[in-house]
């Protein structure tokens, strides 16, 4: 008994909205879009939401002005800022907040227009931290450069193993007509391709795109009622060790290793239970730290699981299948993008990147500088 | 009242790097030192803090070039791992930026990059 309310709640709603770019939308624009998709996926009405729970790149009040924007006066607000990971956490909370019927439908929501507004990656203005600026590393590869150099100094781990899953995510996205980088690519042109921070080439590096998504998220026993296959929460925790990446214990392990089992112990599930993962893929050093701190494969291991196409199309794992941070969508803070493909795993409707009987998905989110980990596990009623 | 505790750390640490000297701040009671100042030993909430001049000695935990287009230059991040047990961000100077390695002695000196003092770090045993 973990006092986690297993499969109590469940996802009845998901959309994405303005994928790649969509020049002359406002990131407000572009999540309100998503979000009244989202709904109406859901098969209610936007007078149905009464929690919202939202983030925007650039807005620190976006707790307030996604609700002023879309008409609704909720009960219950959330705007946690994690970055990427935020969106586990909210549907965490969510849980919890339906179960104990502070709230009945929650919306969580994401919009961002870094790629045509600006033409680069929106920095969502962290604290200044003088200690590490002096020293102009470009974050945030450099931070996970650093990561990824320390881990191949451990484990032996190499630059082409790295660019397998640059590689992998590629194909899937080649699965996915919404994905934004299509054109087939290879291991010799991402280690080709120009160098960034040492050892990460720009096609290590997550797209920056433009983009908005959006889940509804209400009680199991309403969401049989609503007209989608519910993909019902069967665990969800998270787990922050450090901000900057100088203080992070060890640049090999991360605080997934420790909310990972939480999660799993809540699911009553474990990481060969998994039919689809989803992994928060900024950086191709990330999904090997992932899937090993997420007991895919032991620690150190990493490399060599993905190596030889072990988590592309036909591998041993299906990881990302929506062509991830990498291939398909990153505007910033891609956590929510996971869950999306999670439901859409989990309701079959995958289309040509479809994984055969899914029936239980784990969408995986990352902040920071390998800051702030956040896991959900999500099912469909075979398992509960 | 001791002349170097440690009361409004960010200020003073810029103030001794101004002065050209890299200081730790250490724990009175524990010996722990740390790093970045703060106003207590974190996690356990010591605040009775003295700065103390580093030793300088470090070894390279990681490193990473940032790689620029010509003609701006090339440029190392390293994380260093101080013989205090304390580990901080900088950068390793008289040397190729990608001539570095995890595991490389170093040895701190202040320095200024783009006008602002900062700890950089040289190979250990090179010429000052």
């Amino acid at each position: 008994m973990t006092g986690f309310p297993r499969g109590r709640s469940a996802v009845v709603g998901a959309a994405t909205f303005g994928i790649g770019e969509a020049p002359g939308f406002s990131a407000m624009e572009l999540l309100a879009r998503a979000s009244l998709d989202a709904i109406a996926d859901a098969g209610l009405q936007v007078s149905d939401i009464d929690a919202v729970f939202s983030m925007l790149p650039q807005d620190p009040f976006s707790a307030m002005s996604v609700p002023e924007y879309l008409g609704i006066r909720p009960k219950l607000v959330e705007s946690t800022r994690t970055g990427g990971s935020a969106f586990q956490i909210h549907a965490m909370w969510a849980a919890l907040a339906l179960e104990a019927g502070l709230c009945d439908a929650v919306l969580i929501a994401y919009g961002s227009n870094q790629r045509t507004a600006s033409g680069g990656l929106v920095t969502s203005g962290g604290a200044p931290f003088p200690y590490d600026s002096v020293y102009k590393p470009r974050n945030p590869p450099s931070a996970y450069a650093l990561a990824a150099a320390r881990h191949m100094h451990e484990y032996g781990t190499t630059r082409e193993q790295l660019a397998e899953v640059a590689v992998a995510a590629r194909q899937w996205a080649q699965r996915n007509p919404d994905a934004y980088k299509r054109d087939d690519t290879n291991i010799d042109e991402v280690l080709s391709a120009r160098m960034v921070s040492d050892p990460l080439t720009v096609r290590d590096c997550c797209l920056v795109t433009d983009g908005a998504a959006a889940v509804v998220m209400t009680r199991a026993d309403r969401a049989r009622d609503l007209p989608n296959k519910p993909a019902y929460l069967l665990g969800a925790a998270s787990a922050t060790w450090h901000k900057n990446i100088a203080a992070m214990p060890d640049l090999t392990v991360t605080a997934a290793s420790e909310c990972g089992p939480r999660a799993y112990a809540q699911a009553g599930v474990k990481p060969s239970d998994i039919d689809v993962v989803g992994v928060y893929d900024a950086f191709t050093i990330n999904t090997i730290l992932f899937l090993e701190d997420l007991g895919f494969c032991p620690k150190g291991e990493g490399g060599r699981f993905v190596a030889d196409g072990g988590i592309a199309p036909g591998g041993r794992l299906a990881v990302n299948t929506n062509g991830g941070g990498l291939s398909c969508v990153h505007p910033g803070m891609y956590g929510l993008f996971t869950m999306v493909e999670a439901v859409t795993q989990l309701r079959g409707v995958g289309g040509e990147r479809q994984v055969e009987g899914a029936r239980i998905a784990l969408a995986h989110g990352n902040g920071g500088h390998l800051s702030s980990q956040a896991v959900t596990i999500f099912g469909t009623d075979e398992v509960l | 009242m001791q002349p170097m505790e440690s009361h409004q750390p960010d200020t003073e640490f810029a103030a001794f790097l101004a002065e050209g000297r890299f200081m730790l701040q250490r724990a009175r009671g524990s010996g722990a030192y740390v790093f970045h100042p703060r106003v207590a030993v974190p996690g356990t909430g010591e605040q009775a803090l003295e700065w103390v001049e580093a030793s300088g000695a470090g070894i390279v935990y990681s490193t990473t070039v940032v790689r620029n287009k010509p003609p701006r230059e090339d440029y190392n991040v390293a994380l260093i791992d101080l013989a205090e047990g304390v580990r901080m961000m900088s950068r390793v100077v008289d040397i190729d930026p990608g001539a570095v390695t995890i595991g490389m002695a170093v040895t701190a000196r202040v320095a200024e990059i783009d006008g602002t003092p900062a700890v950089v770090f040289a190979p250990a045993g090179a010429a000052a």
